[in-house]
């Protein structure tokens, strides 16, 4: 008997992830001021780690593509420290 | 003949442009790129002529403009950039790995077309008027004020830059899961790390360009955008934008040049690379660091000044990974059985030339002195002996040590020790007159000067004339030799590479037995009896 | 199940070829993190120097539909990572089912998302082509909307390529659902689940800013 079914995380992944947004899109009408913008960060940070970890399968892979997953990241990371710096510290 | 070689397999013009073969991509990516050097080169001729007398005489100011535009388009993006990686790398990196062809042999094919693709547009950019903006592009000159083919050549730009996206994603990926049995990461020839520390940067900072262009096009075509600083919009961070890719893209142009430079030292001088393995991280460590040091382009233009020193420090430390690998090969050379054929005389010329152009680069890595020099003469010389002095002597090395396995035939030792010499004599002449003109203050992009500098400029044009007959000169001997050139052993040098471990030139399937590695690269000895890595 | 006949000579099993091809494919995905980098570091540039502007263009963007298209790629992303998990010659049919439904929900995004487009052309929210917006605020969302129009044109751009694949995938899979056809259906649901992560960023720094404050 072959699977037809999507496995139990599978559906729950998908769930969570419709759960995320509601919640995030709540959490944008509360009056939080500046953790506004954390708070739905935050969340999206959530939600790209639960497509990444569970859709595309990378608690399964080994380190290296692990690596190669999060090289882009560690990439972005400096595009933006860098960048940022100049224009949060002008005078 | 008894076994068809890659070149006598079939000879059909089908055979050639629909080729999957890696060997005959990289000749066709030869084939291209010495046609963009010539063009890119005959831009910087005319601009050197022009220069030779202070007043406007040869060309206006306008045609200047887009000479020297002309002239680092062509020679960054289609000729640095894809030059040691697509053509030696193309054809060198299955074979020193042990390997059939590259991971993704019709990516590698279509790498090719769209390379074309991208020449082709900024070549019909160029015949049809031209483009002003200096290869920069910088805002907002090139959004709201240019009135030249800055969105043809833009468009030429990004689509070369996939080019180099597929071809980086192959290399990694080819170097990581096609390696020879045996073959493990401390057994893999030095040019291999720094061509995978290339590819690293190809991949992570080409994208940024891509979507750098995009906002352009769209600034220009829509008449508002990003960069406008009409409403409100910020030119620095198309800089940031544009460095961001623009200096790691410097790191494109010399690490594979570093590459050549350590199989050339090592096979040369009969001695193992001395530290592998700092060598070796010492290009990881450059593609890492180089992308930490972009603001140093910035430092006269409003940055803020902690980004300033922080792009300030980092630019210095990025120097001690570039430091370790001159130490290491002058190391190598010492005590070694040294043989002066023209690789080596290249190799040895790379070594001086880098030196003195790394070494002025942290002269312009000092915020102080950079106030003084930024826009001279000065850093056209600094970054003239990187990427002339360096990368192009580089490639030309790495022709002349691989020209016997690629064609299977040898080139004059006699013509080629004479380029090799008057290239090194040429290009010094040239440029090292550019150090002093901008430390004596001269504006580089200018067609006019003031007398007083006429004497090192006419120095650096005559340099010019002799650099530009020795870079012709290899057309001739390399091109005779591929007709009357004597049939080339399978290997000439004694090299213990698996590259040379097969005929010269390769046959199509590139090893009739699957080669297994048994030892770390360089086993060389003195008396001709190098050590193959598969034995 | 029935394996494509010969493996490309530079790999030495399919299984060689396969691994191969996913490590490409997240090579790519690397460098596409980088292509939405860049404008992401221009997004906060802007917003850090136009705080009110921003949050002025994020009120003007319509987050019903913004919302509504979330949940769908959320959902379009399951139904791929499903084909993917039950991918076998037995279920063909539902692995090109569940493909096909994915190929839709893409489609509705892009036809609510053309809608969105119109209604902000009919707000005068285009730059460049019928911008008006007064006030001293007009800078700061003039900036915020060619942000808004570039990141989620070259997002569509990215779905419609998708789109395009998943449809191809989809005829294939029916056709012969061989090992080689699981590599490449992995492949293109990795690029899937990755314009799904883009939007899911797009989505937080676009919409929802400014959403409390009345």
């Amino acid at each position: 008997m072959t699977q037809s079914r999507p496995s139990l995380q599978l559906v729950a992944a998908w769930l969570g992830l419709l759960g995320l947004l509601a919640l995030t899109v709540t959490m944008a009408y509360a009056p939080l001021g500046a953790a506004n913008a954390v708070v739905a960060i935050g969340i999206g940070i959530t939600k790209a780690a639960l497509v990444a970890a569970i859709f595309m399968e990378l608690r399964y892979r080994d380190a290296l593509t692990l690596l190669f997953a999060g090289a882009g990241l560690f990439w972005l990371g400096i595009l933006l420290w860098l960048g940022l710096m100049d224009f949060l510290t002008r005078t | 003949m008894t076994e068809p070689n890659y070149l006598t397999a079939d000879y059909t013009l089908r055979s050639w442009f629909f080729t999957t073969d890696h060997k005959r991509i990289a000749i066709l990516y030869f084939a291209s790129l010495t046609m963009f050097f010539f063009i890119g080169g005959a831009a910087a001729t005319a601009m050197r002529i022009e220069l030779a007398t202070p007043q406007a005489d040869l060309v206006s100011d306008d045609i200047y403009n887009r000479l020297f535009t002309m002239h680092g388009i062509i020679m960054v993006w289609f000729f640095l950039i894809p030059s040691i990686p697509n053509t030696l790398g193309n054809f060198i990196v299955p074979l020193m790995i042990g390997a059939r062809d590259l991971a993704f042999p019709r990516l590698n094919l279509m790498s090719w077309y769209i390379f074309m693709l991208g020449g082709s547009v900024t070549l019909f950019a160029i015949l049809a008027g031209g483009i002003d903006t200096g290869w920069t592009f910088y805002t907002p000159f090139a959004t709201l004020y240019s009135n030249s083919y800055v969105m043809v050549a833009a468009a030429g730009v990004f689509i070369a830059g996939f080019s180099s996206i597929l071809t980086g994603l192959n290399f990694i990926v080819t170097i990581h899961r096609l390696r020879a049995p045996g073959l493990t990461w401390y057994r893999l020839p030095l040019f291999l790390w720094s061509l995978y520390a290339t590819s690293v940067i190809l991949v992570l900072a080409t994208p940024v360009l891509a979507i750098t262009l995009v906002l352009i096009a769209v600034e220009r075509f829509f008449g508002v955008g990003f960069f406008d600083p009409r409403i409100g919009g910020d030119p620095l961070l198309f800089q940031h934008l544009f460095w961001f890719y623009s200096h790691p893209a410097v790191y494109i142009m010399i690490l594979p040049g570093m590459g050549v430079i350590n199989e050339l030292v090592s096979c040369f001088s009969r001695k193992q690379v001395f530290g592998y393995k700092f060598v070796a991280w010492a290009s990881l460590a450059i593609a890492a660091l180089g992308f930490l040091v972009w603001g140093h382009h910035m430092f006269v233009t409003g940055q803020s000044l902690l980004a300033s020193l922080v792009f300030s420090f980092m630019s210095f430390v990025v120097a001690v990974p570039s430091a370790i690998k001159v130490f290491n090969w002058t190391a190598t050379l010492h005590k070694g059985s040294l043989r002066f054929d023209a690789p080596m005389l290249y190799a040895l010329a790379f070594i001086g030339l880098f030196t003195i152009g790394g070494l002025t680069g942290l002269f312009l890595a000092c915020l102080a002195f950079d106030v003084h020099a930024t826009d001279t003469y000065f850093v056209v010389a600094h970054f003239h002996y990187i990427m002339v002095g360096g990368m192009v002597t580089a490639y030309f090395g790495g022709l002349h040590y691989w020209w016997p396995k690629i064609t299977g035939r040898l080139y004059s030792e006699y013509w080629a020790r004479a380029a090799a010499i008057l290239i090194f004599l040429g290009f010094n002449l040239t440029f090292f007159p550019q150090f002093v003109l901008g430390a004596e203050g001269m504006p580089r992009r200018y067609h006019v000067y003031p007398p007083e500098f006429q004497v090192w400029n006419v120095l650096s044009s005559g340099g010019a004339t002799i650099l530009a007959a020795a870079y012709l000169l290899p057309l001739f001997y390399l091109g005779y030799s591929v007709f009357f050139g004597a049939r080339a052993p399978a290997n000439p040098w004694d090299a213990p590479g698996l590259e040379w471990q097969t005929s010269s030139p390769p046959p199509e399937h590139n090893f009739d037995v699957q080669p297994v590695v048994t030892r770390a690269p360089y086993q060389y000895s003195r008396k001709f009896e190098a050590k193959p890595q598969n034995a | 199940m029935p394996d494509s006949p010969a493996v490309a000579p530079q790999f030495t099993s399919a299984s060689h070829r396969d691994e191969t091809a996913e490590l490409g494919m997240w090579v790519f995905i690397a460098t596409e993190v980088l292509l939405f980098g860049g404008l992401l570091l221009a997004y906060f540039v802007y917003r850090h120097a136009y705080p009110q502007g921003f949050v002025t263009g994020s009120r003007h963007t319509e987050i019903v539909i913004g919302t509504a298209n979330t949940a769908i790629l959320l959902t379009s992303s399951f139904l791929v990572a499903w084909a993917v998990e039950i991918f076998s010659a037995e279920t063909r049919r539902l692995t090109a089912g569940l493909l096909t439904g994915a190929i839709c929900l893409g489609l509705a995004f892009i036809l609510l998302k053309g809608i969105e487009y119109h209604r902000e052309y009919d707000e005068h929210l285009v730059p460049g082509i019928d911008f008006r917006f007064t006030g001293s605020l007009a800078n700061g969302v003039q900036l915020f909307f060619i942000f808004y129009f570039i990141a989620t044109a070259i997002h569509a751009l990215h779905m419609i390529i998708g789109i395009g694949l998943l449809a191809v995938l989809a005829l294939l899979c029916r056709a012969a659902p061989s090992t080689r056809r699981r590599a490449a259906l992995h492949s293109v649901a990795l690029y899937w689940h990755f314009v799904d992560i883009v939007w899911i960023f797009l989505f937080a720094l676009i919409y929802l800013p400014g959403r409390s404050a009345s």
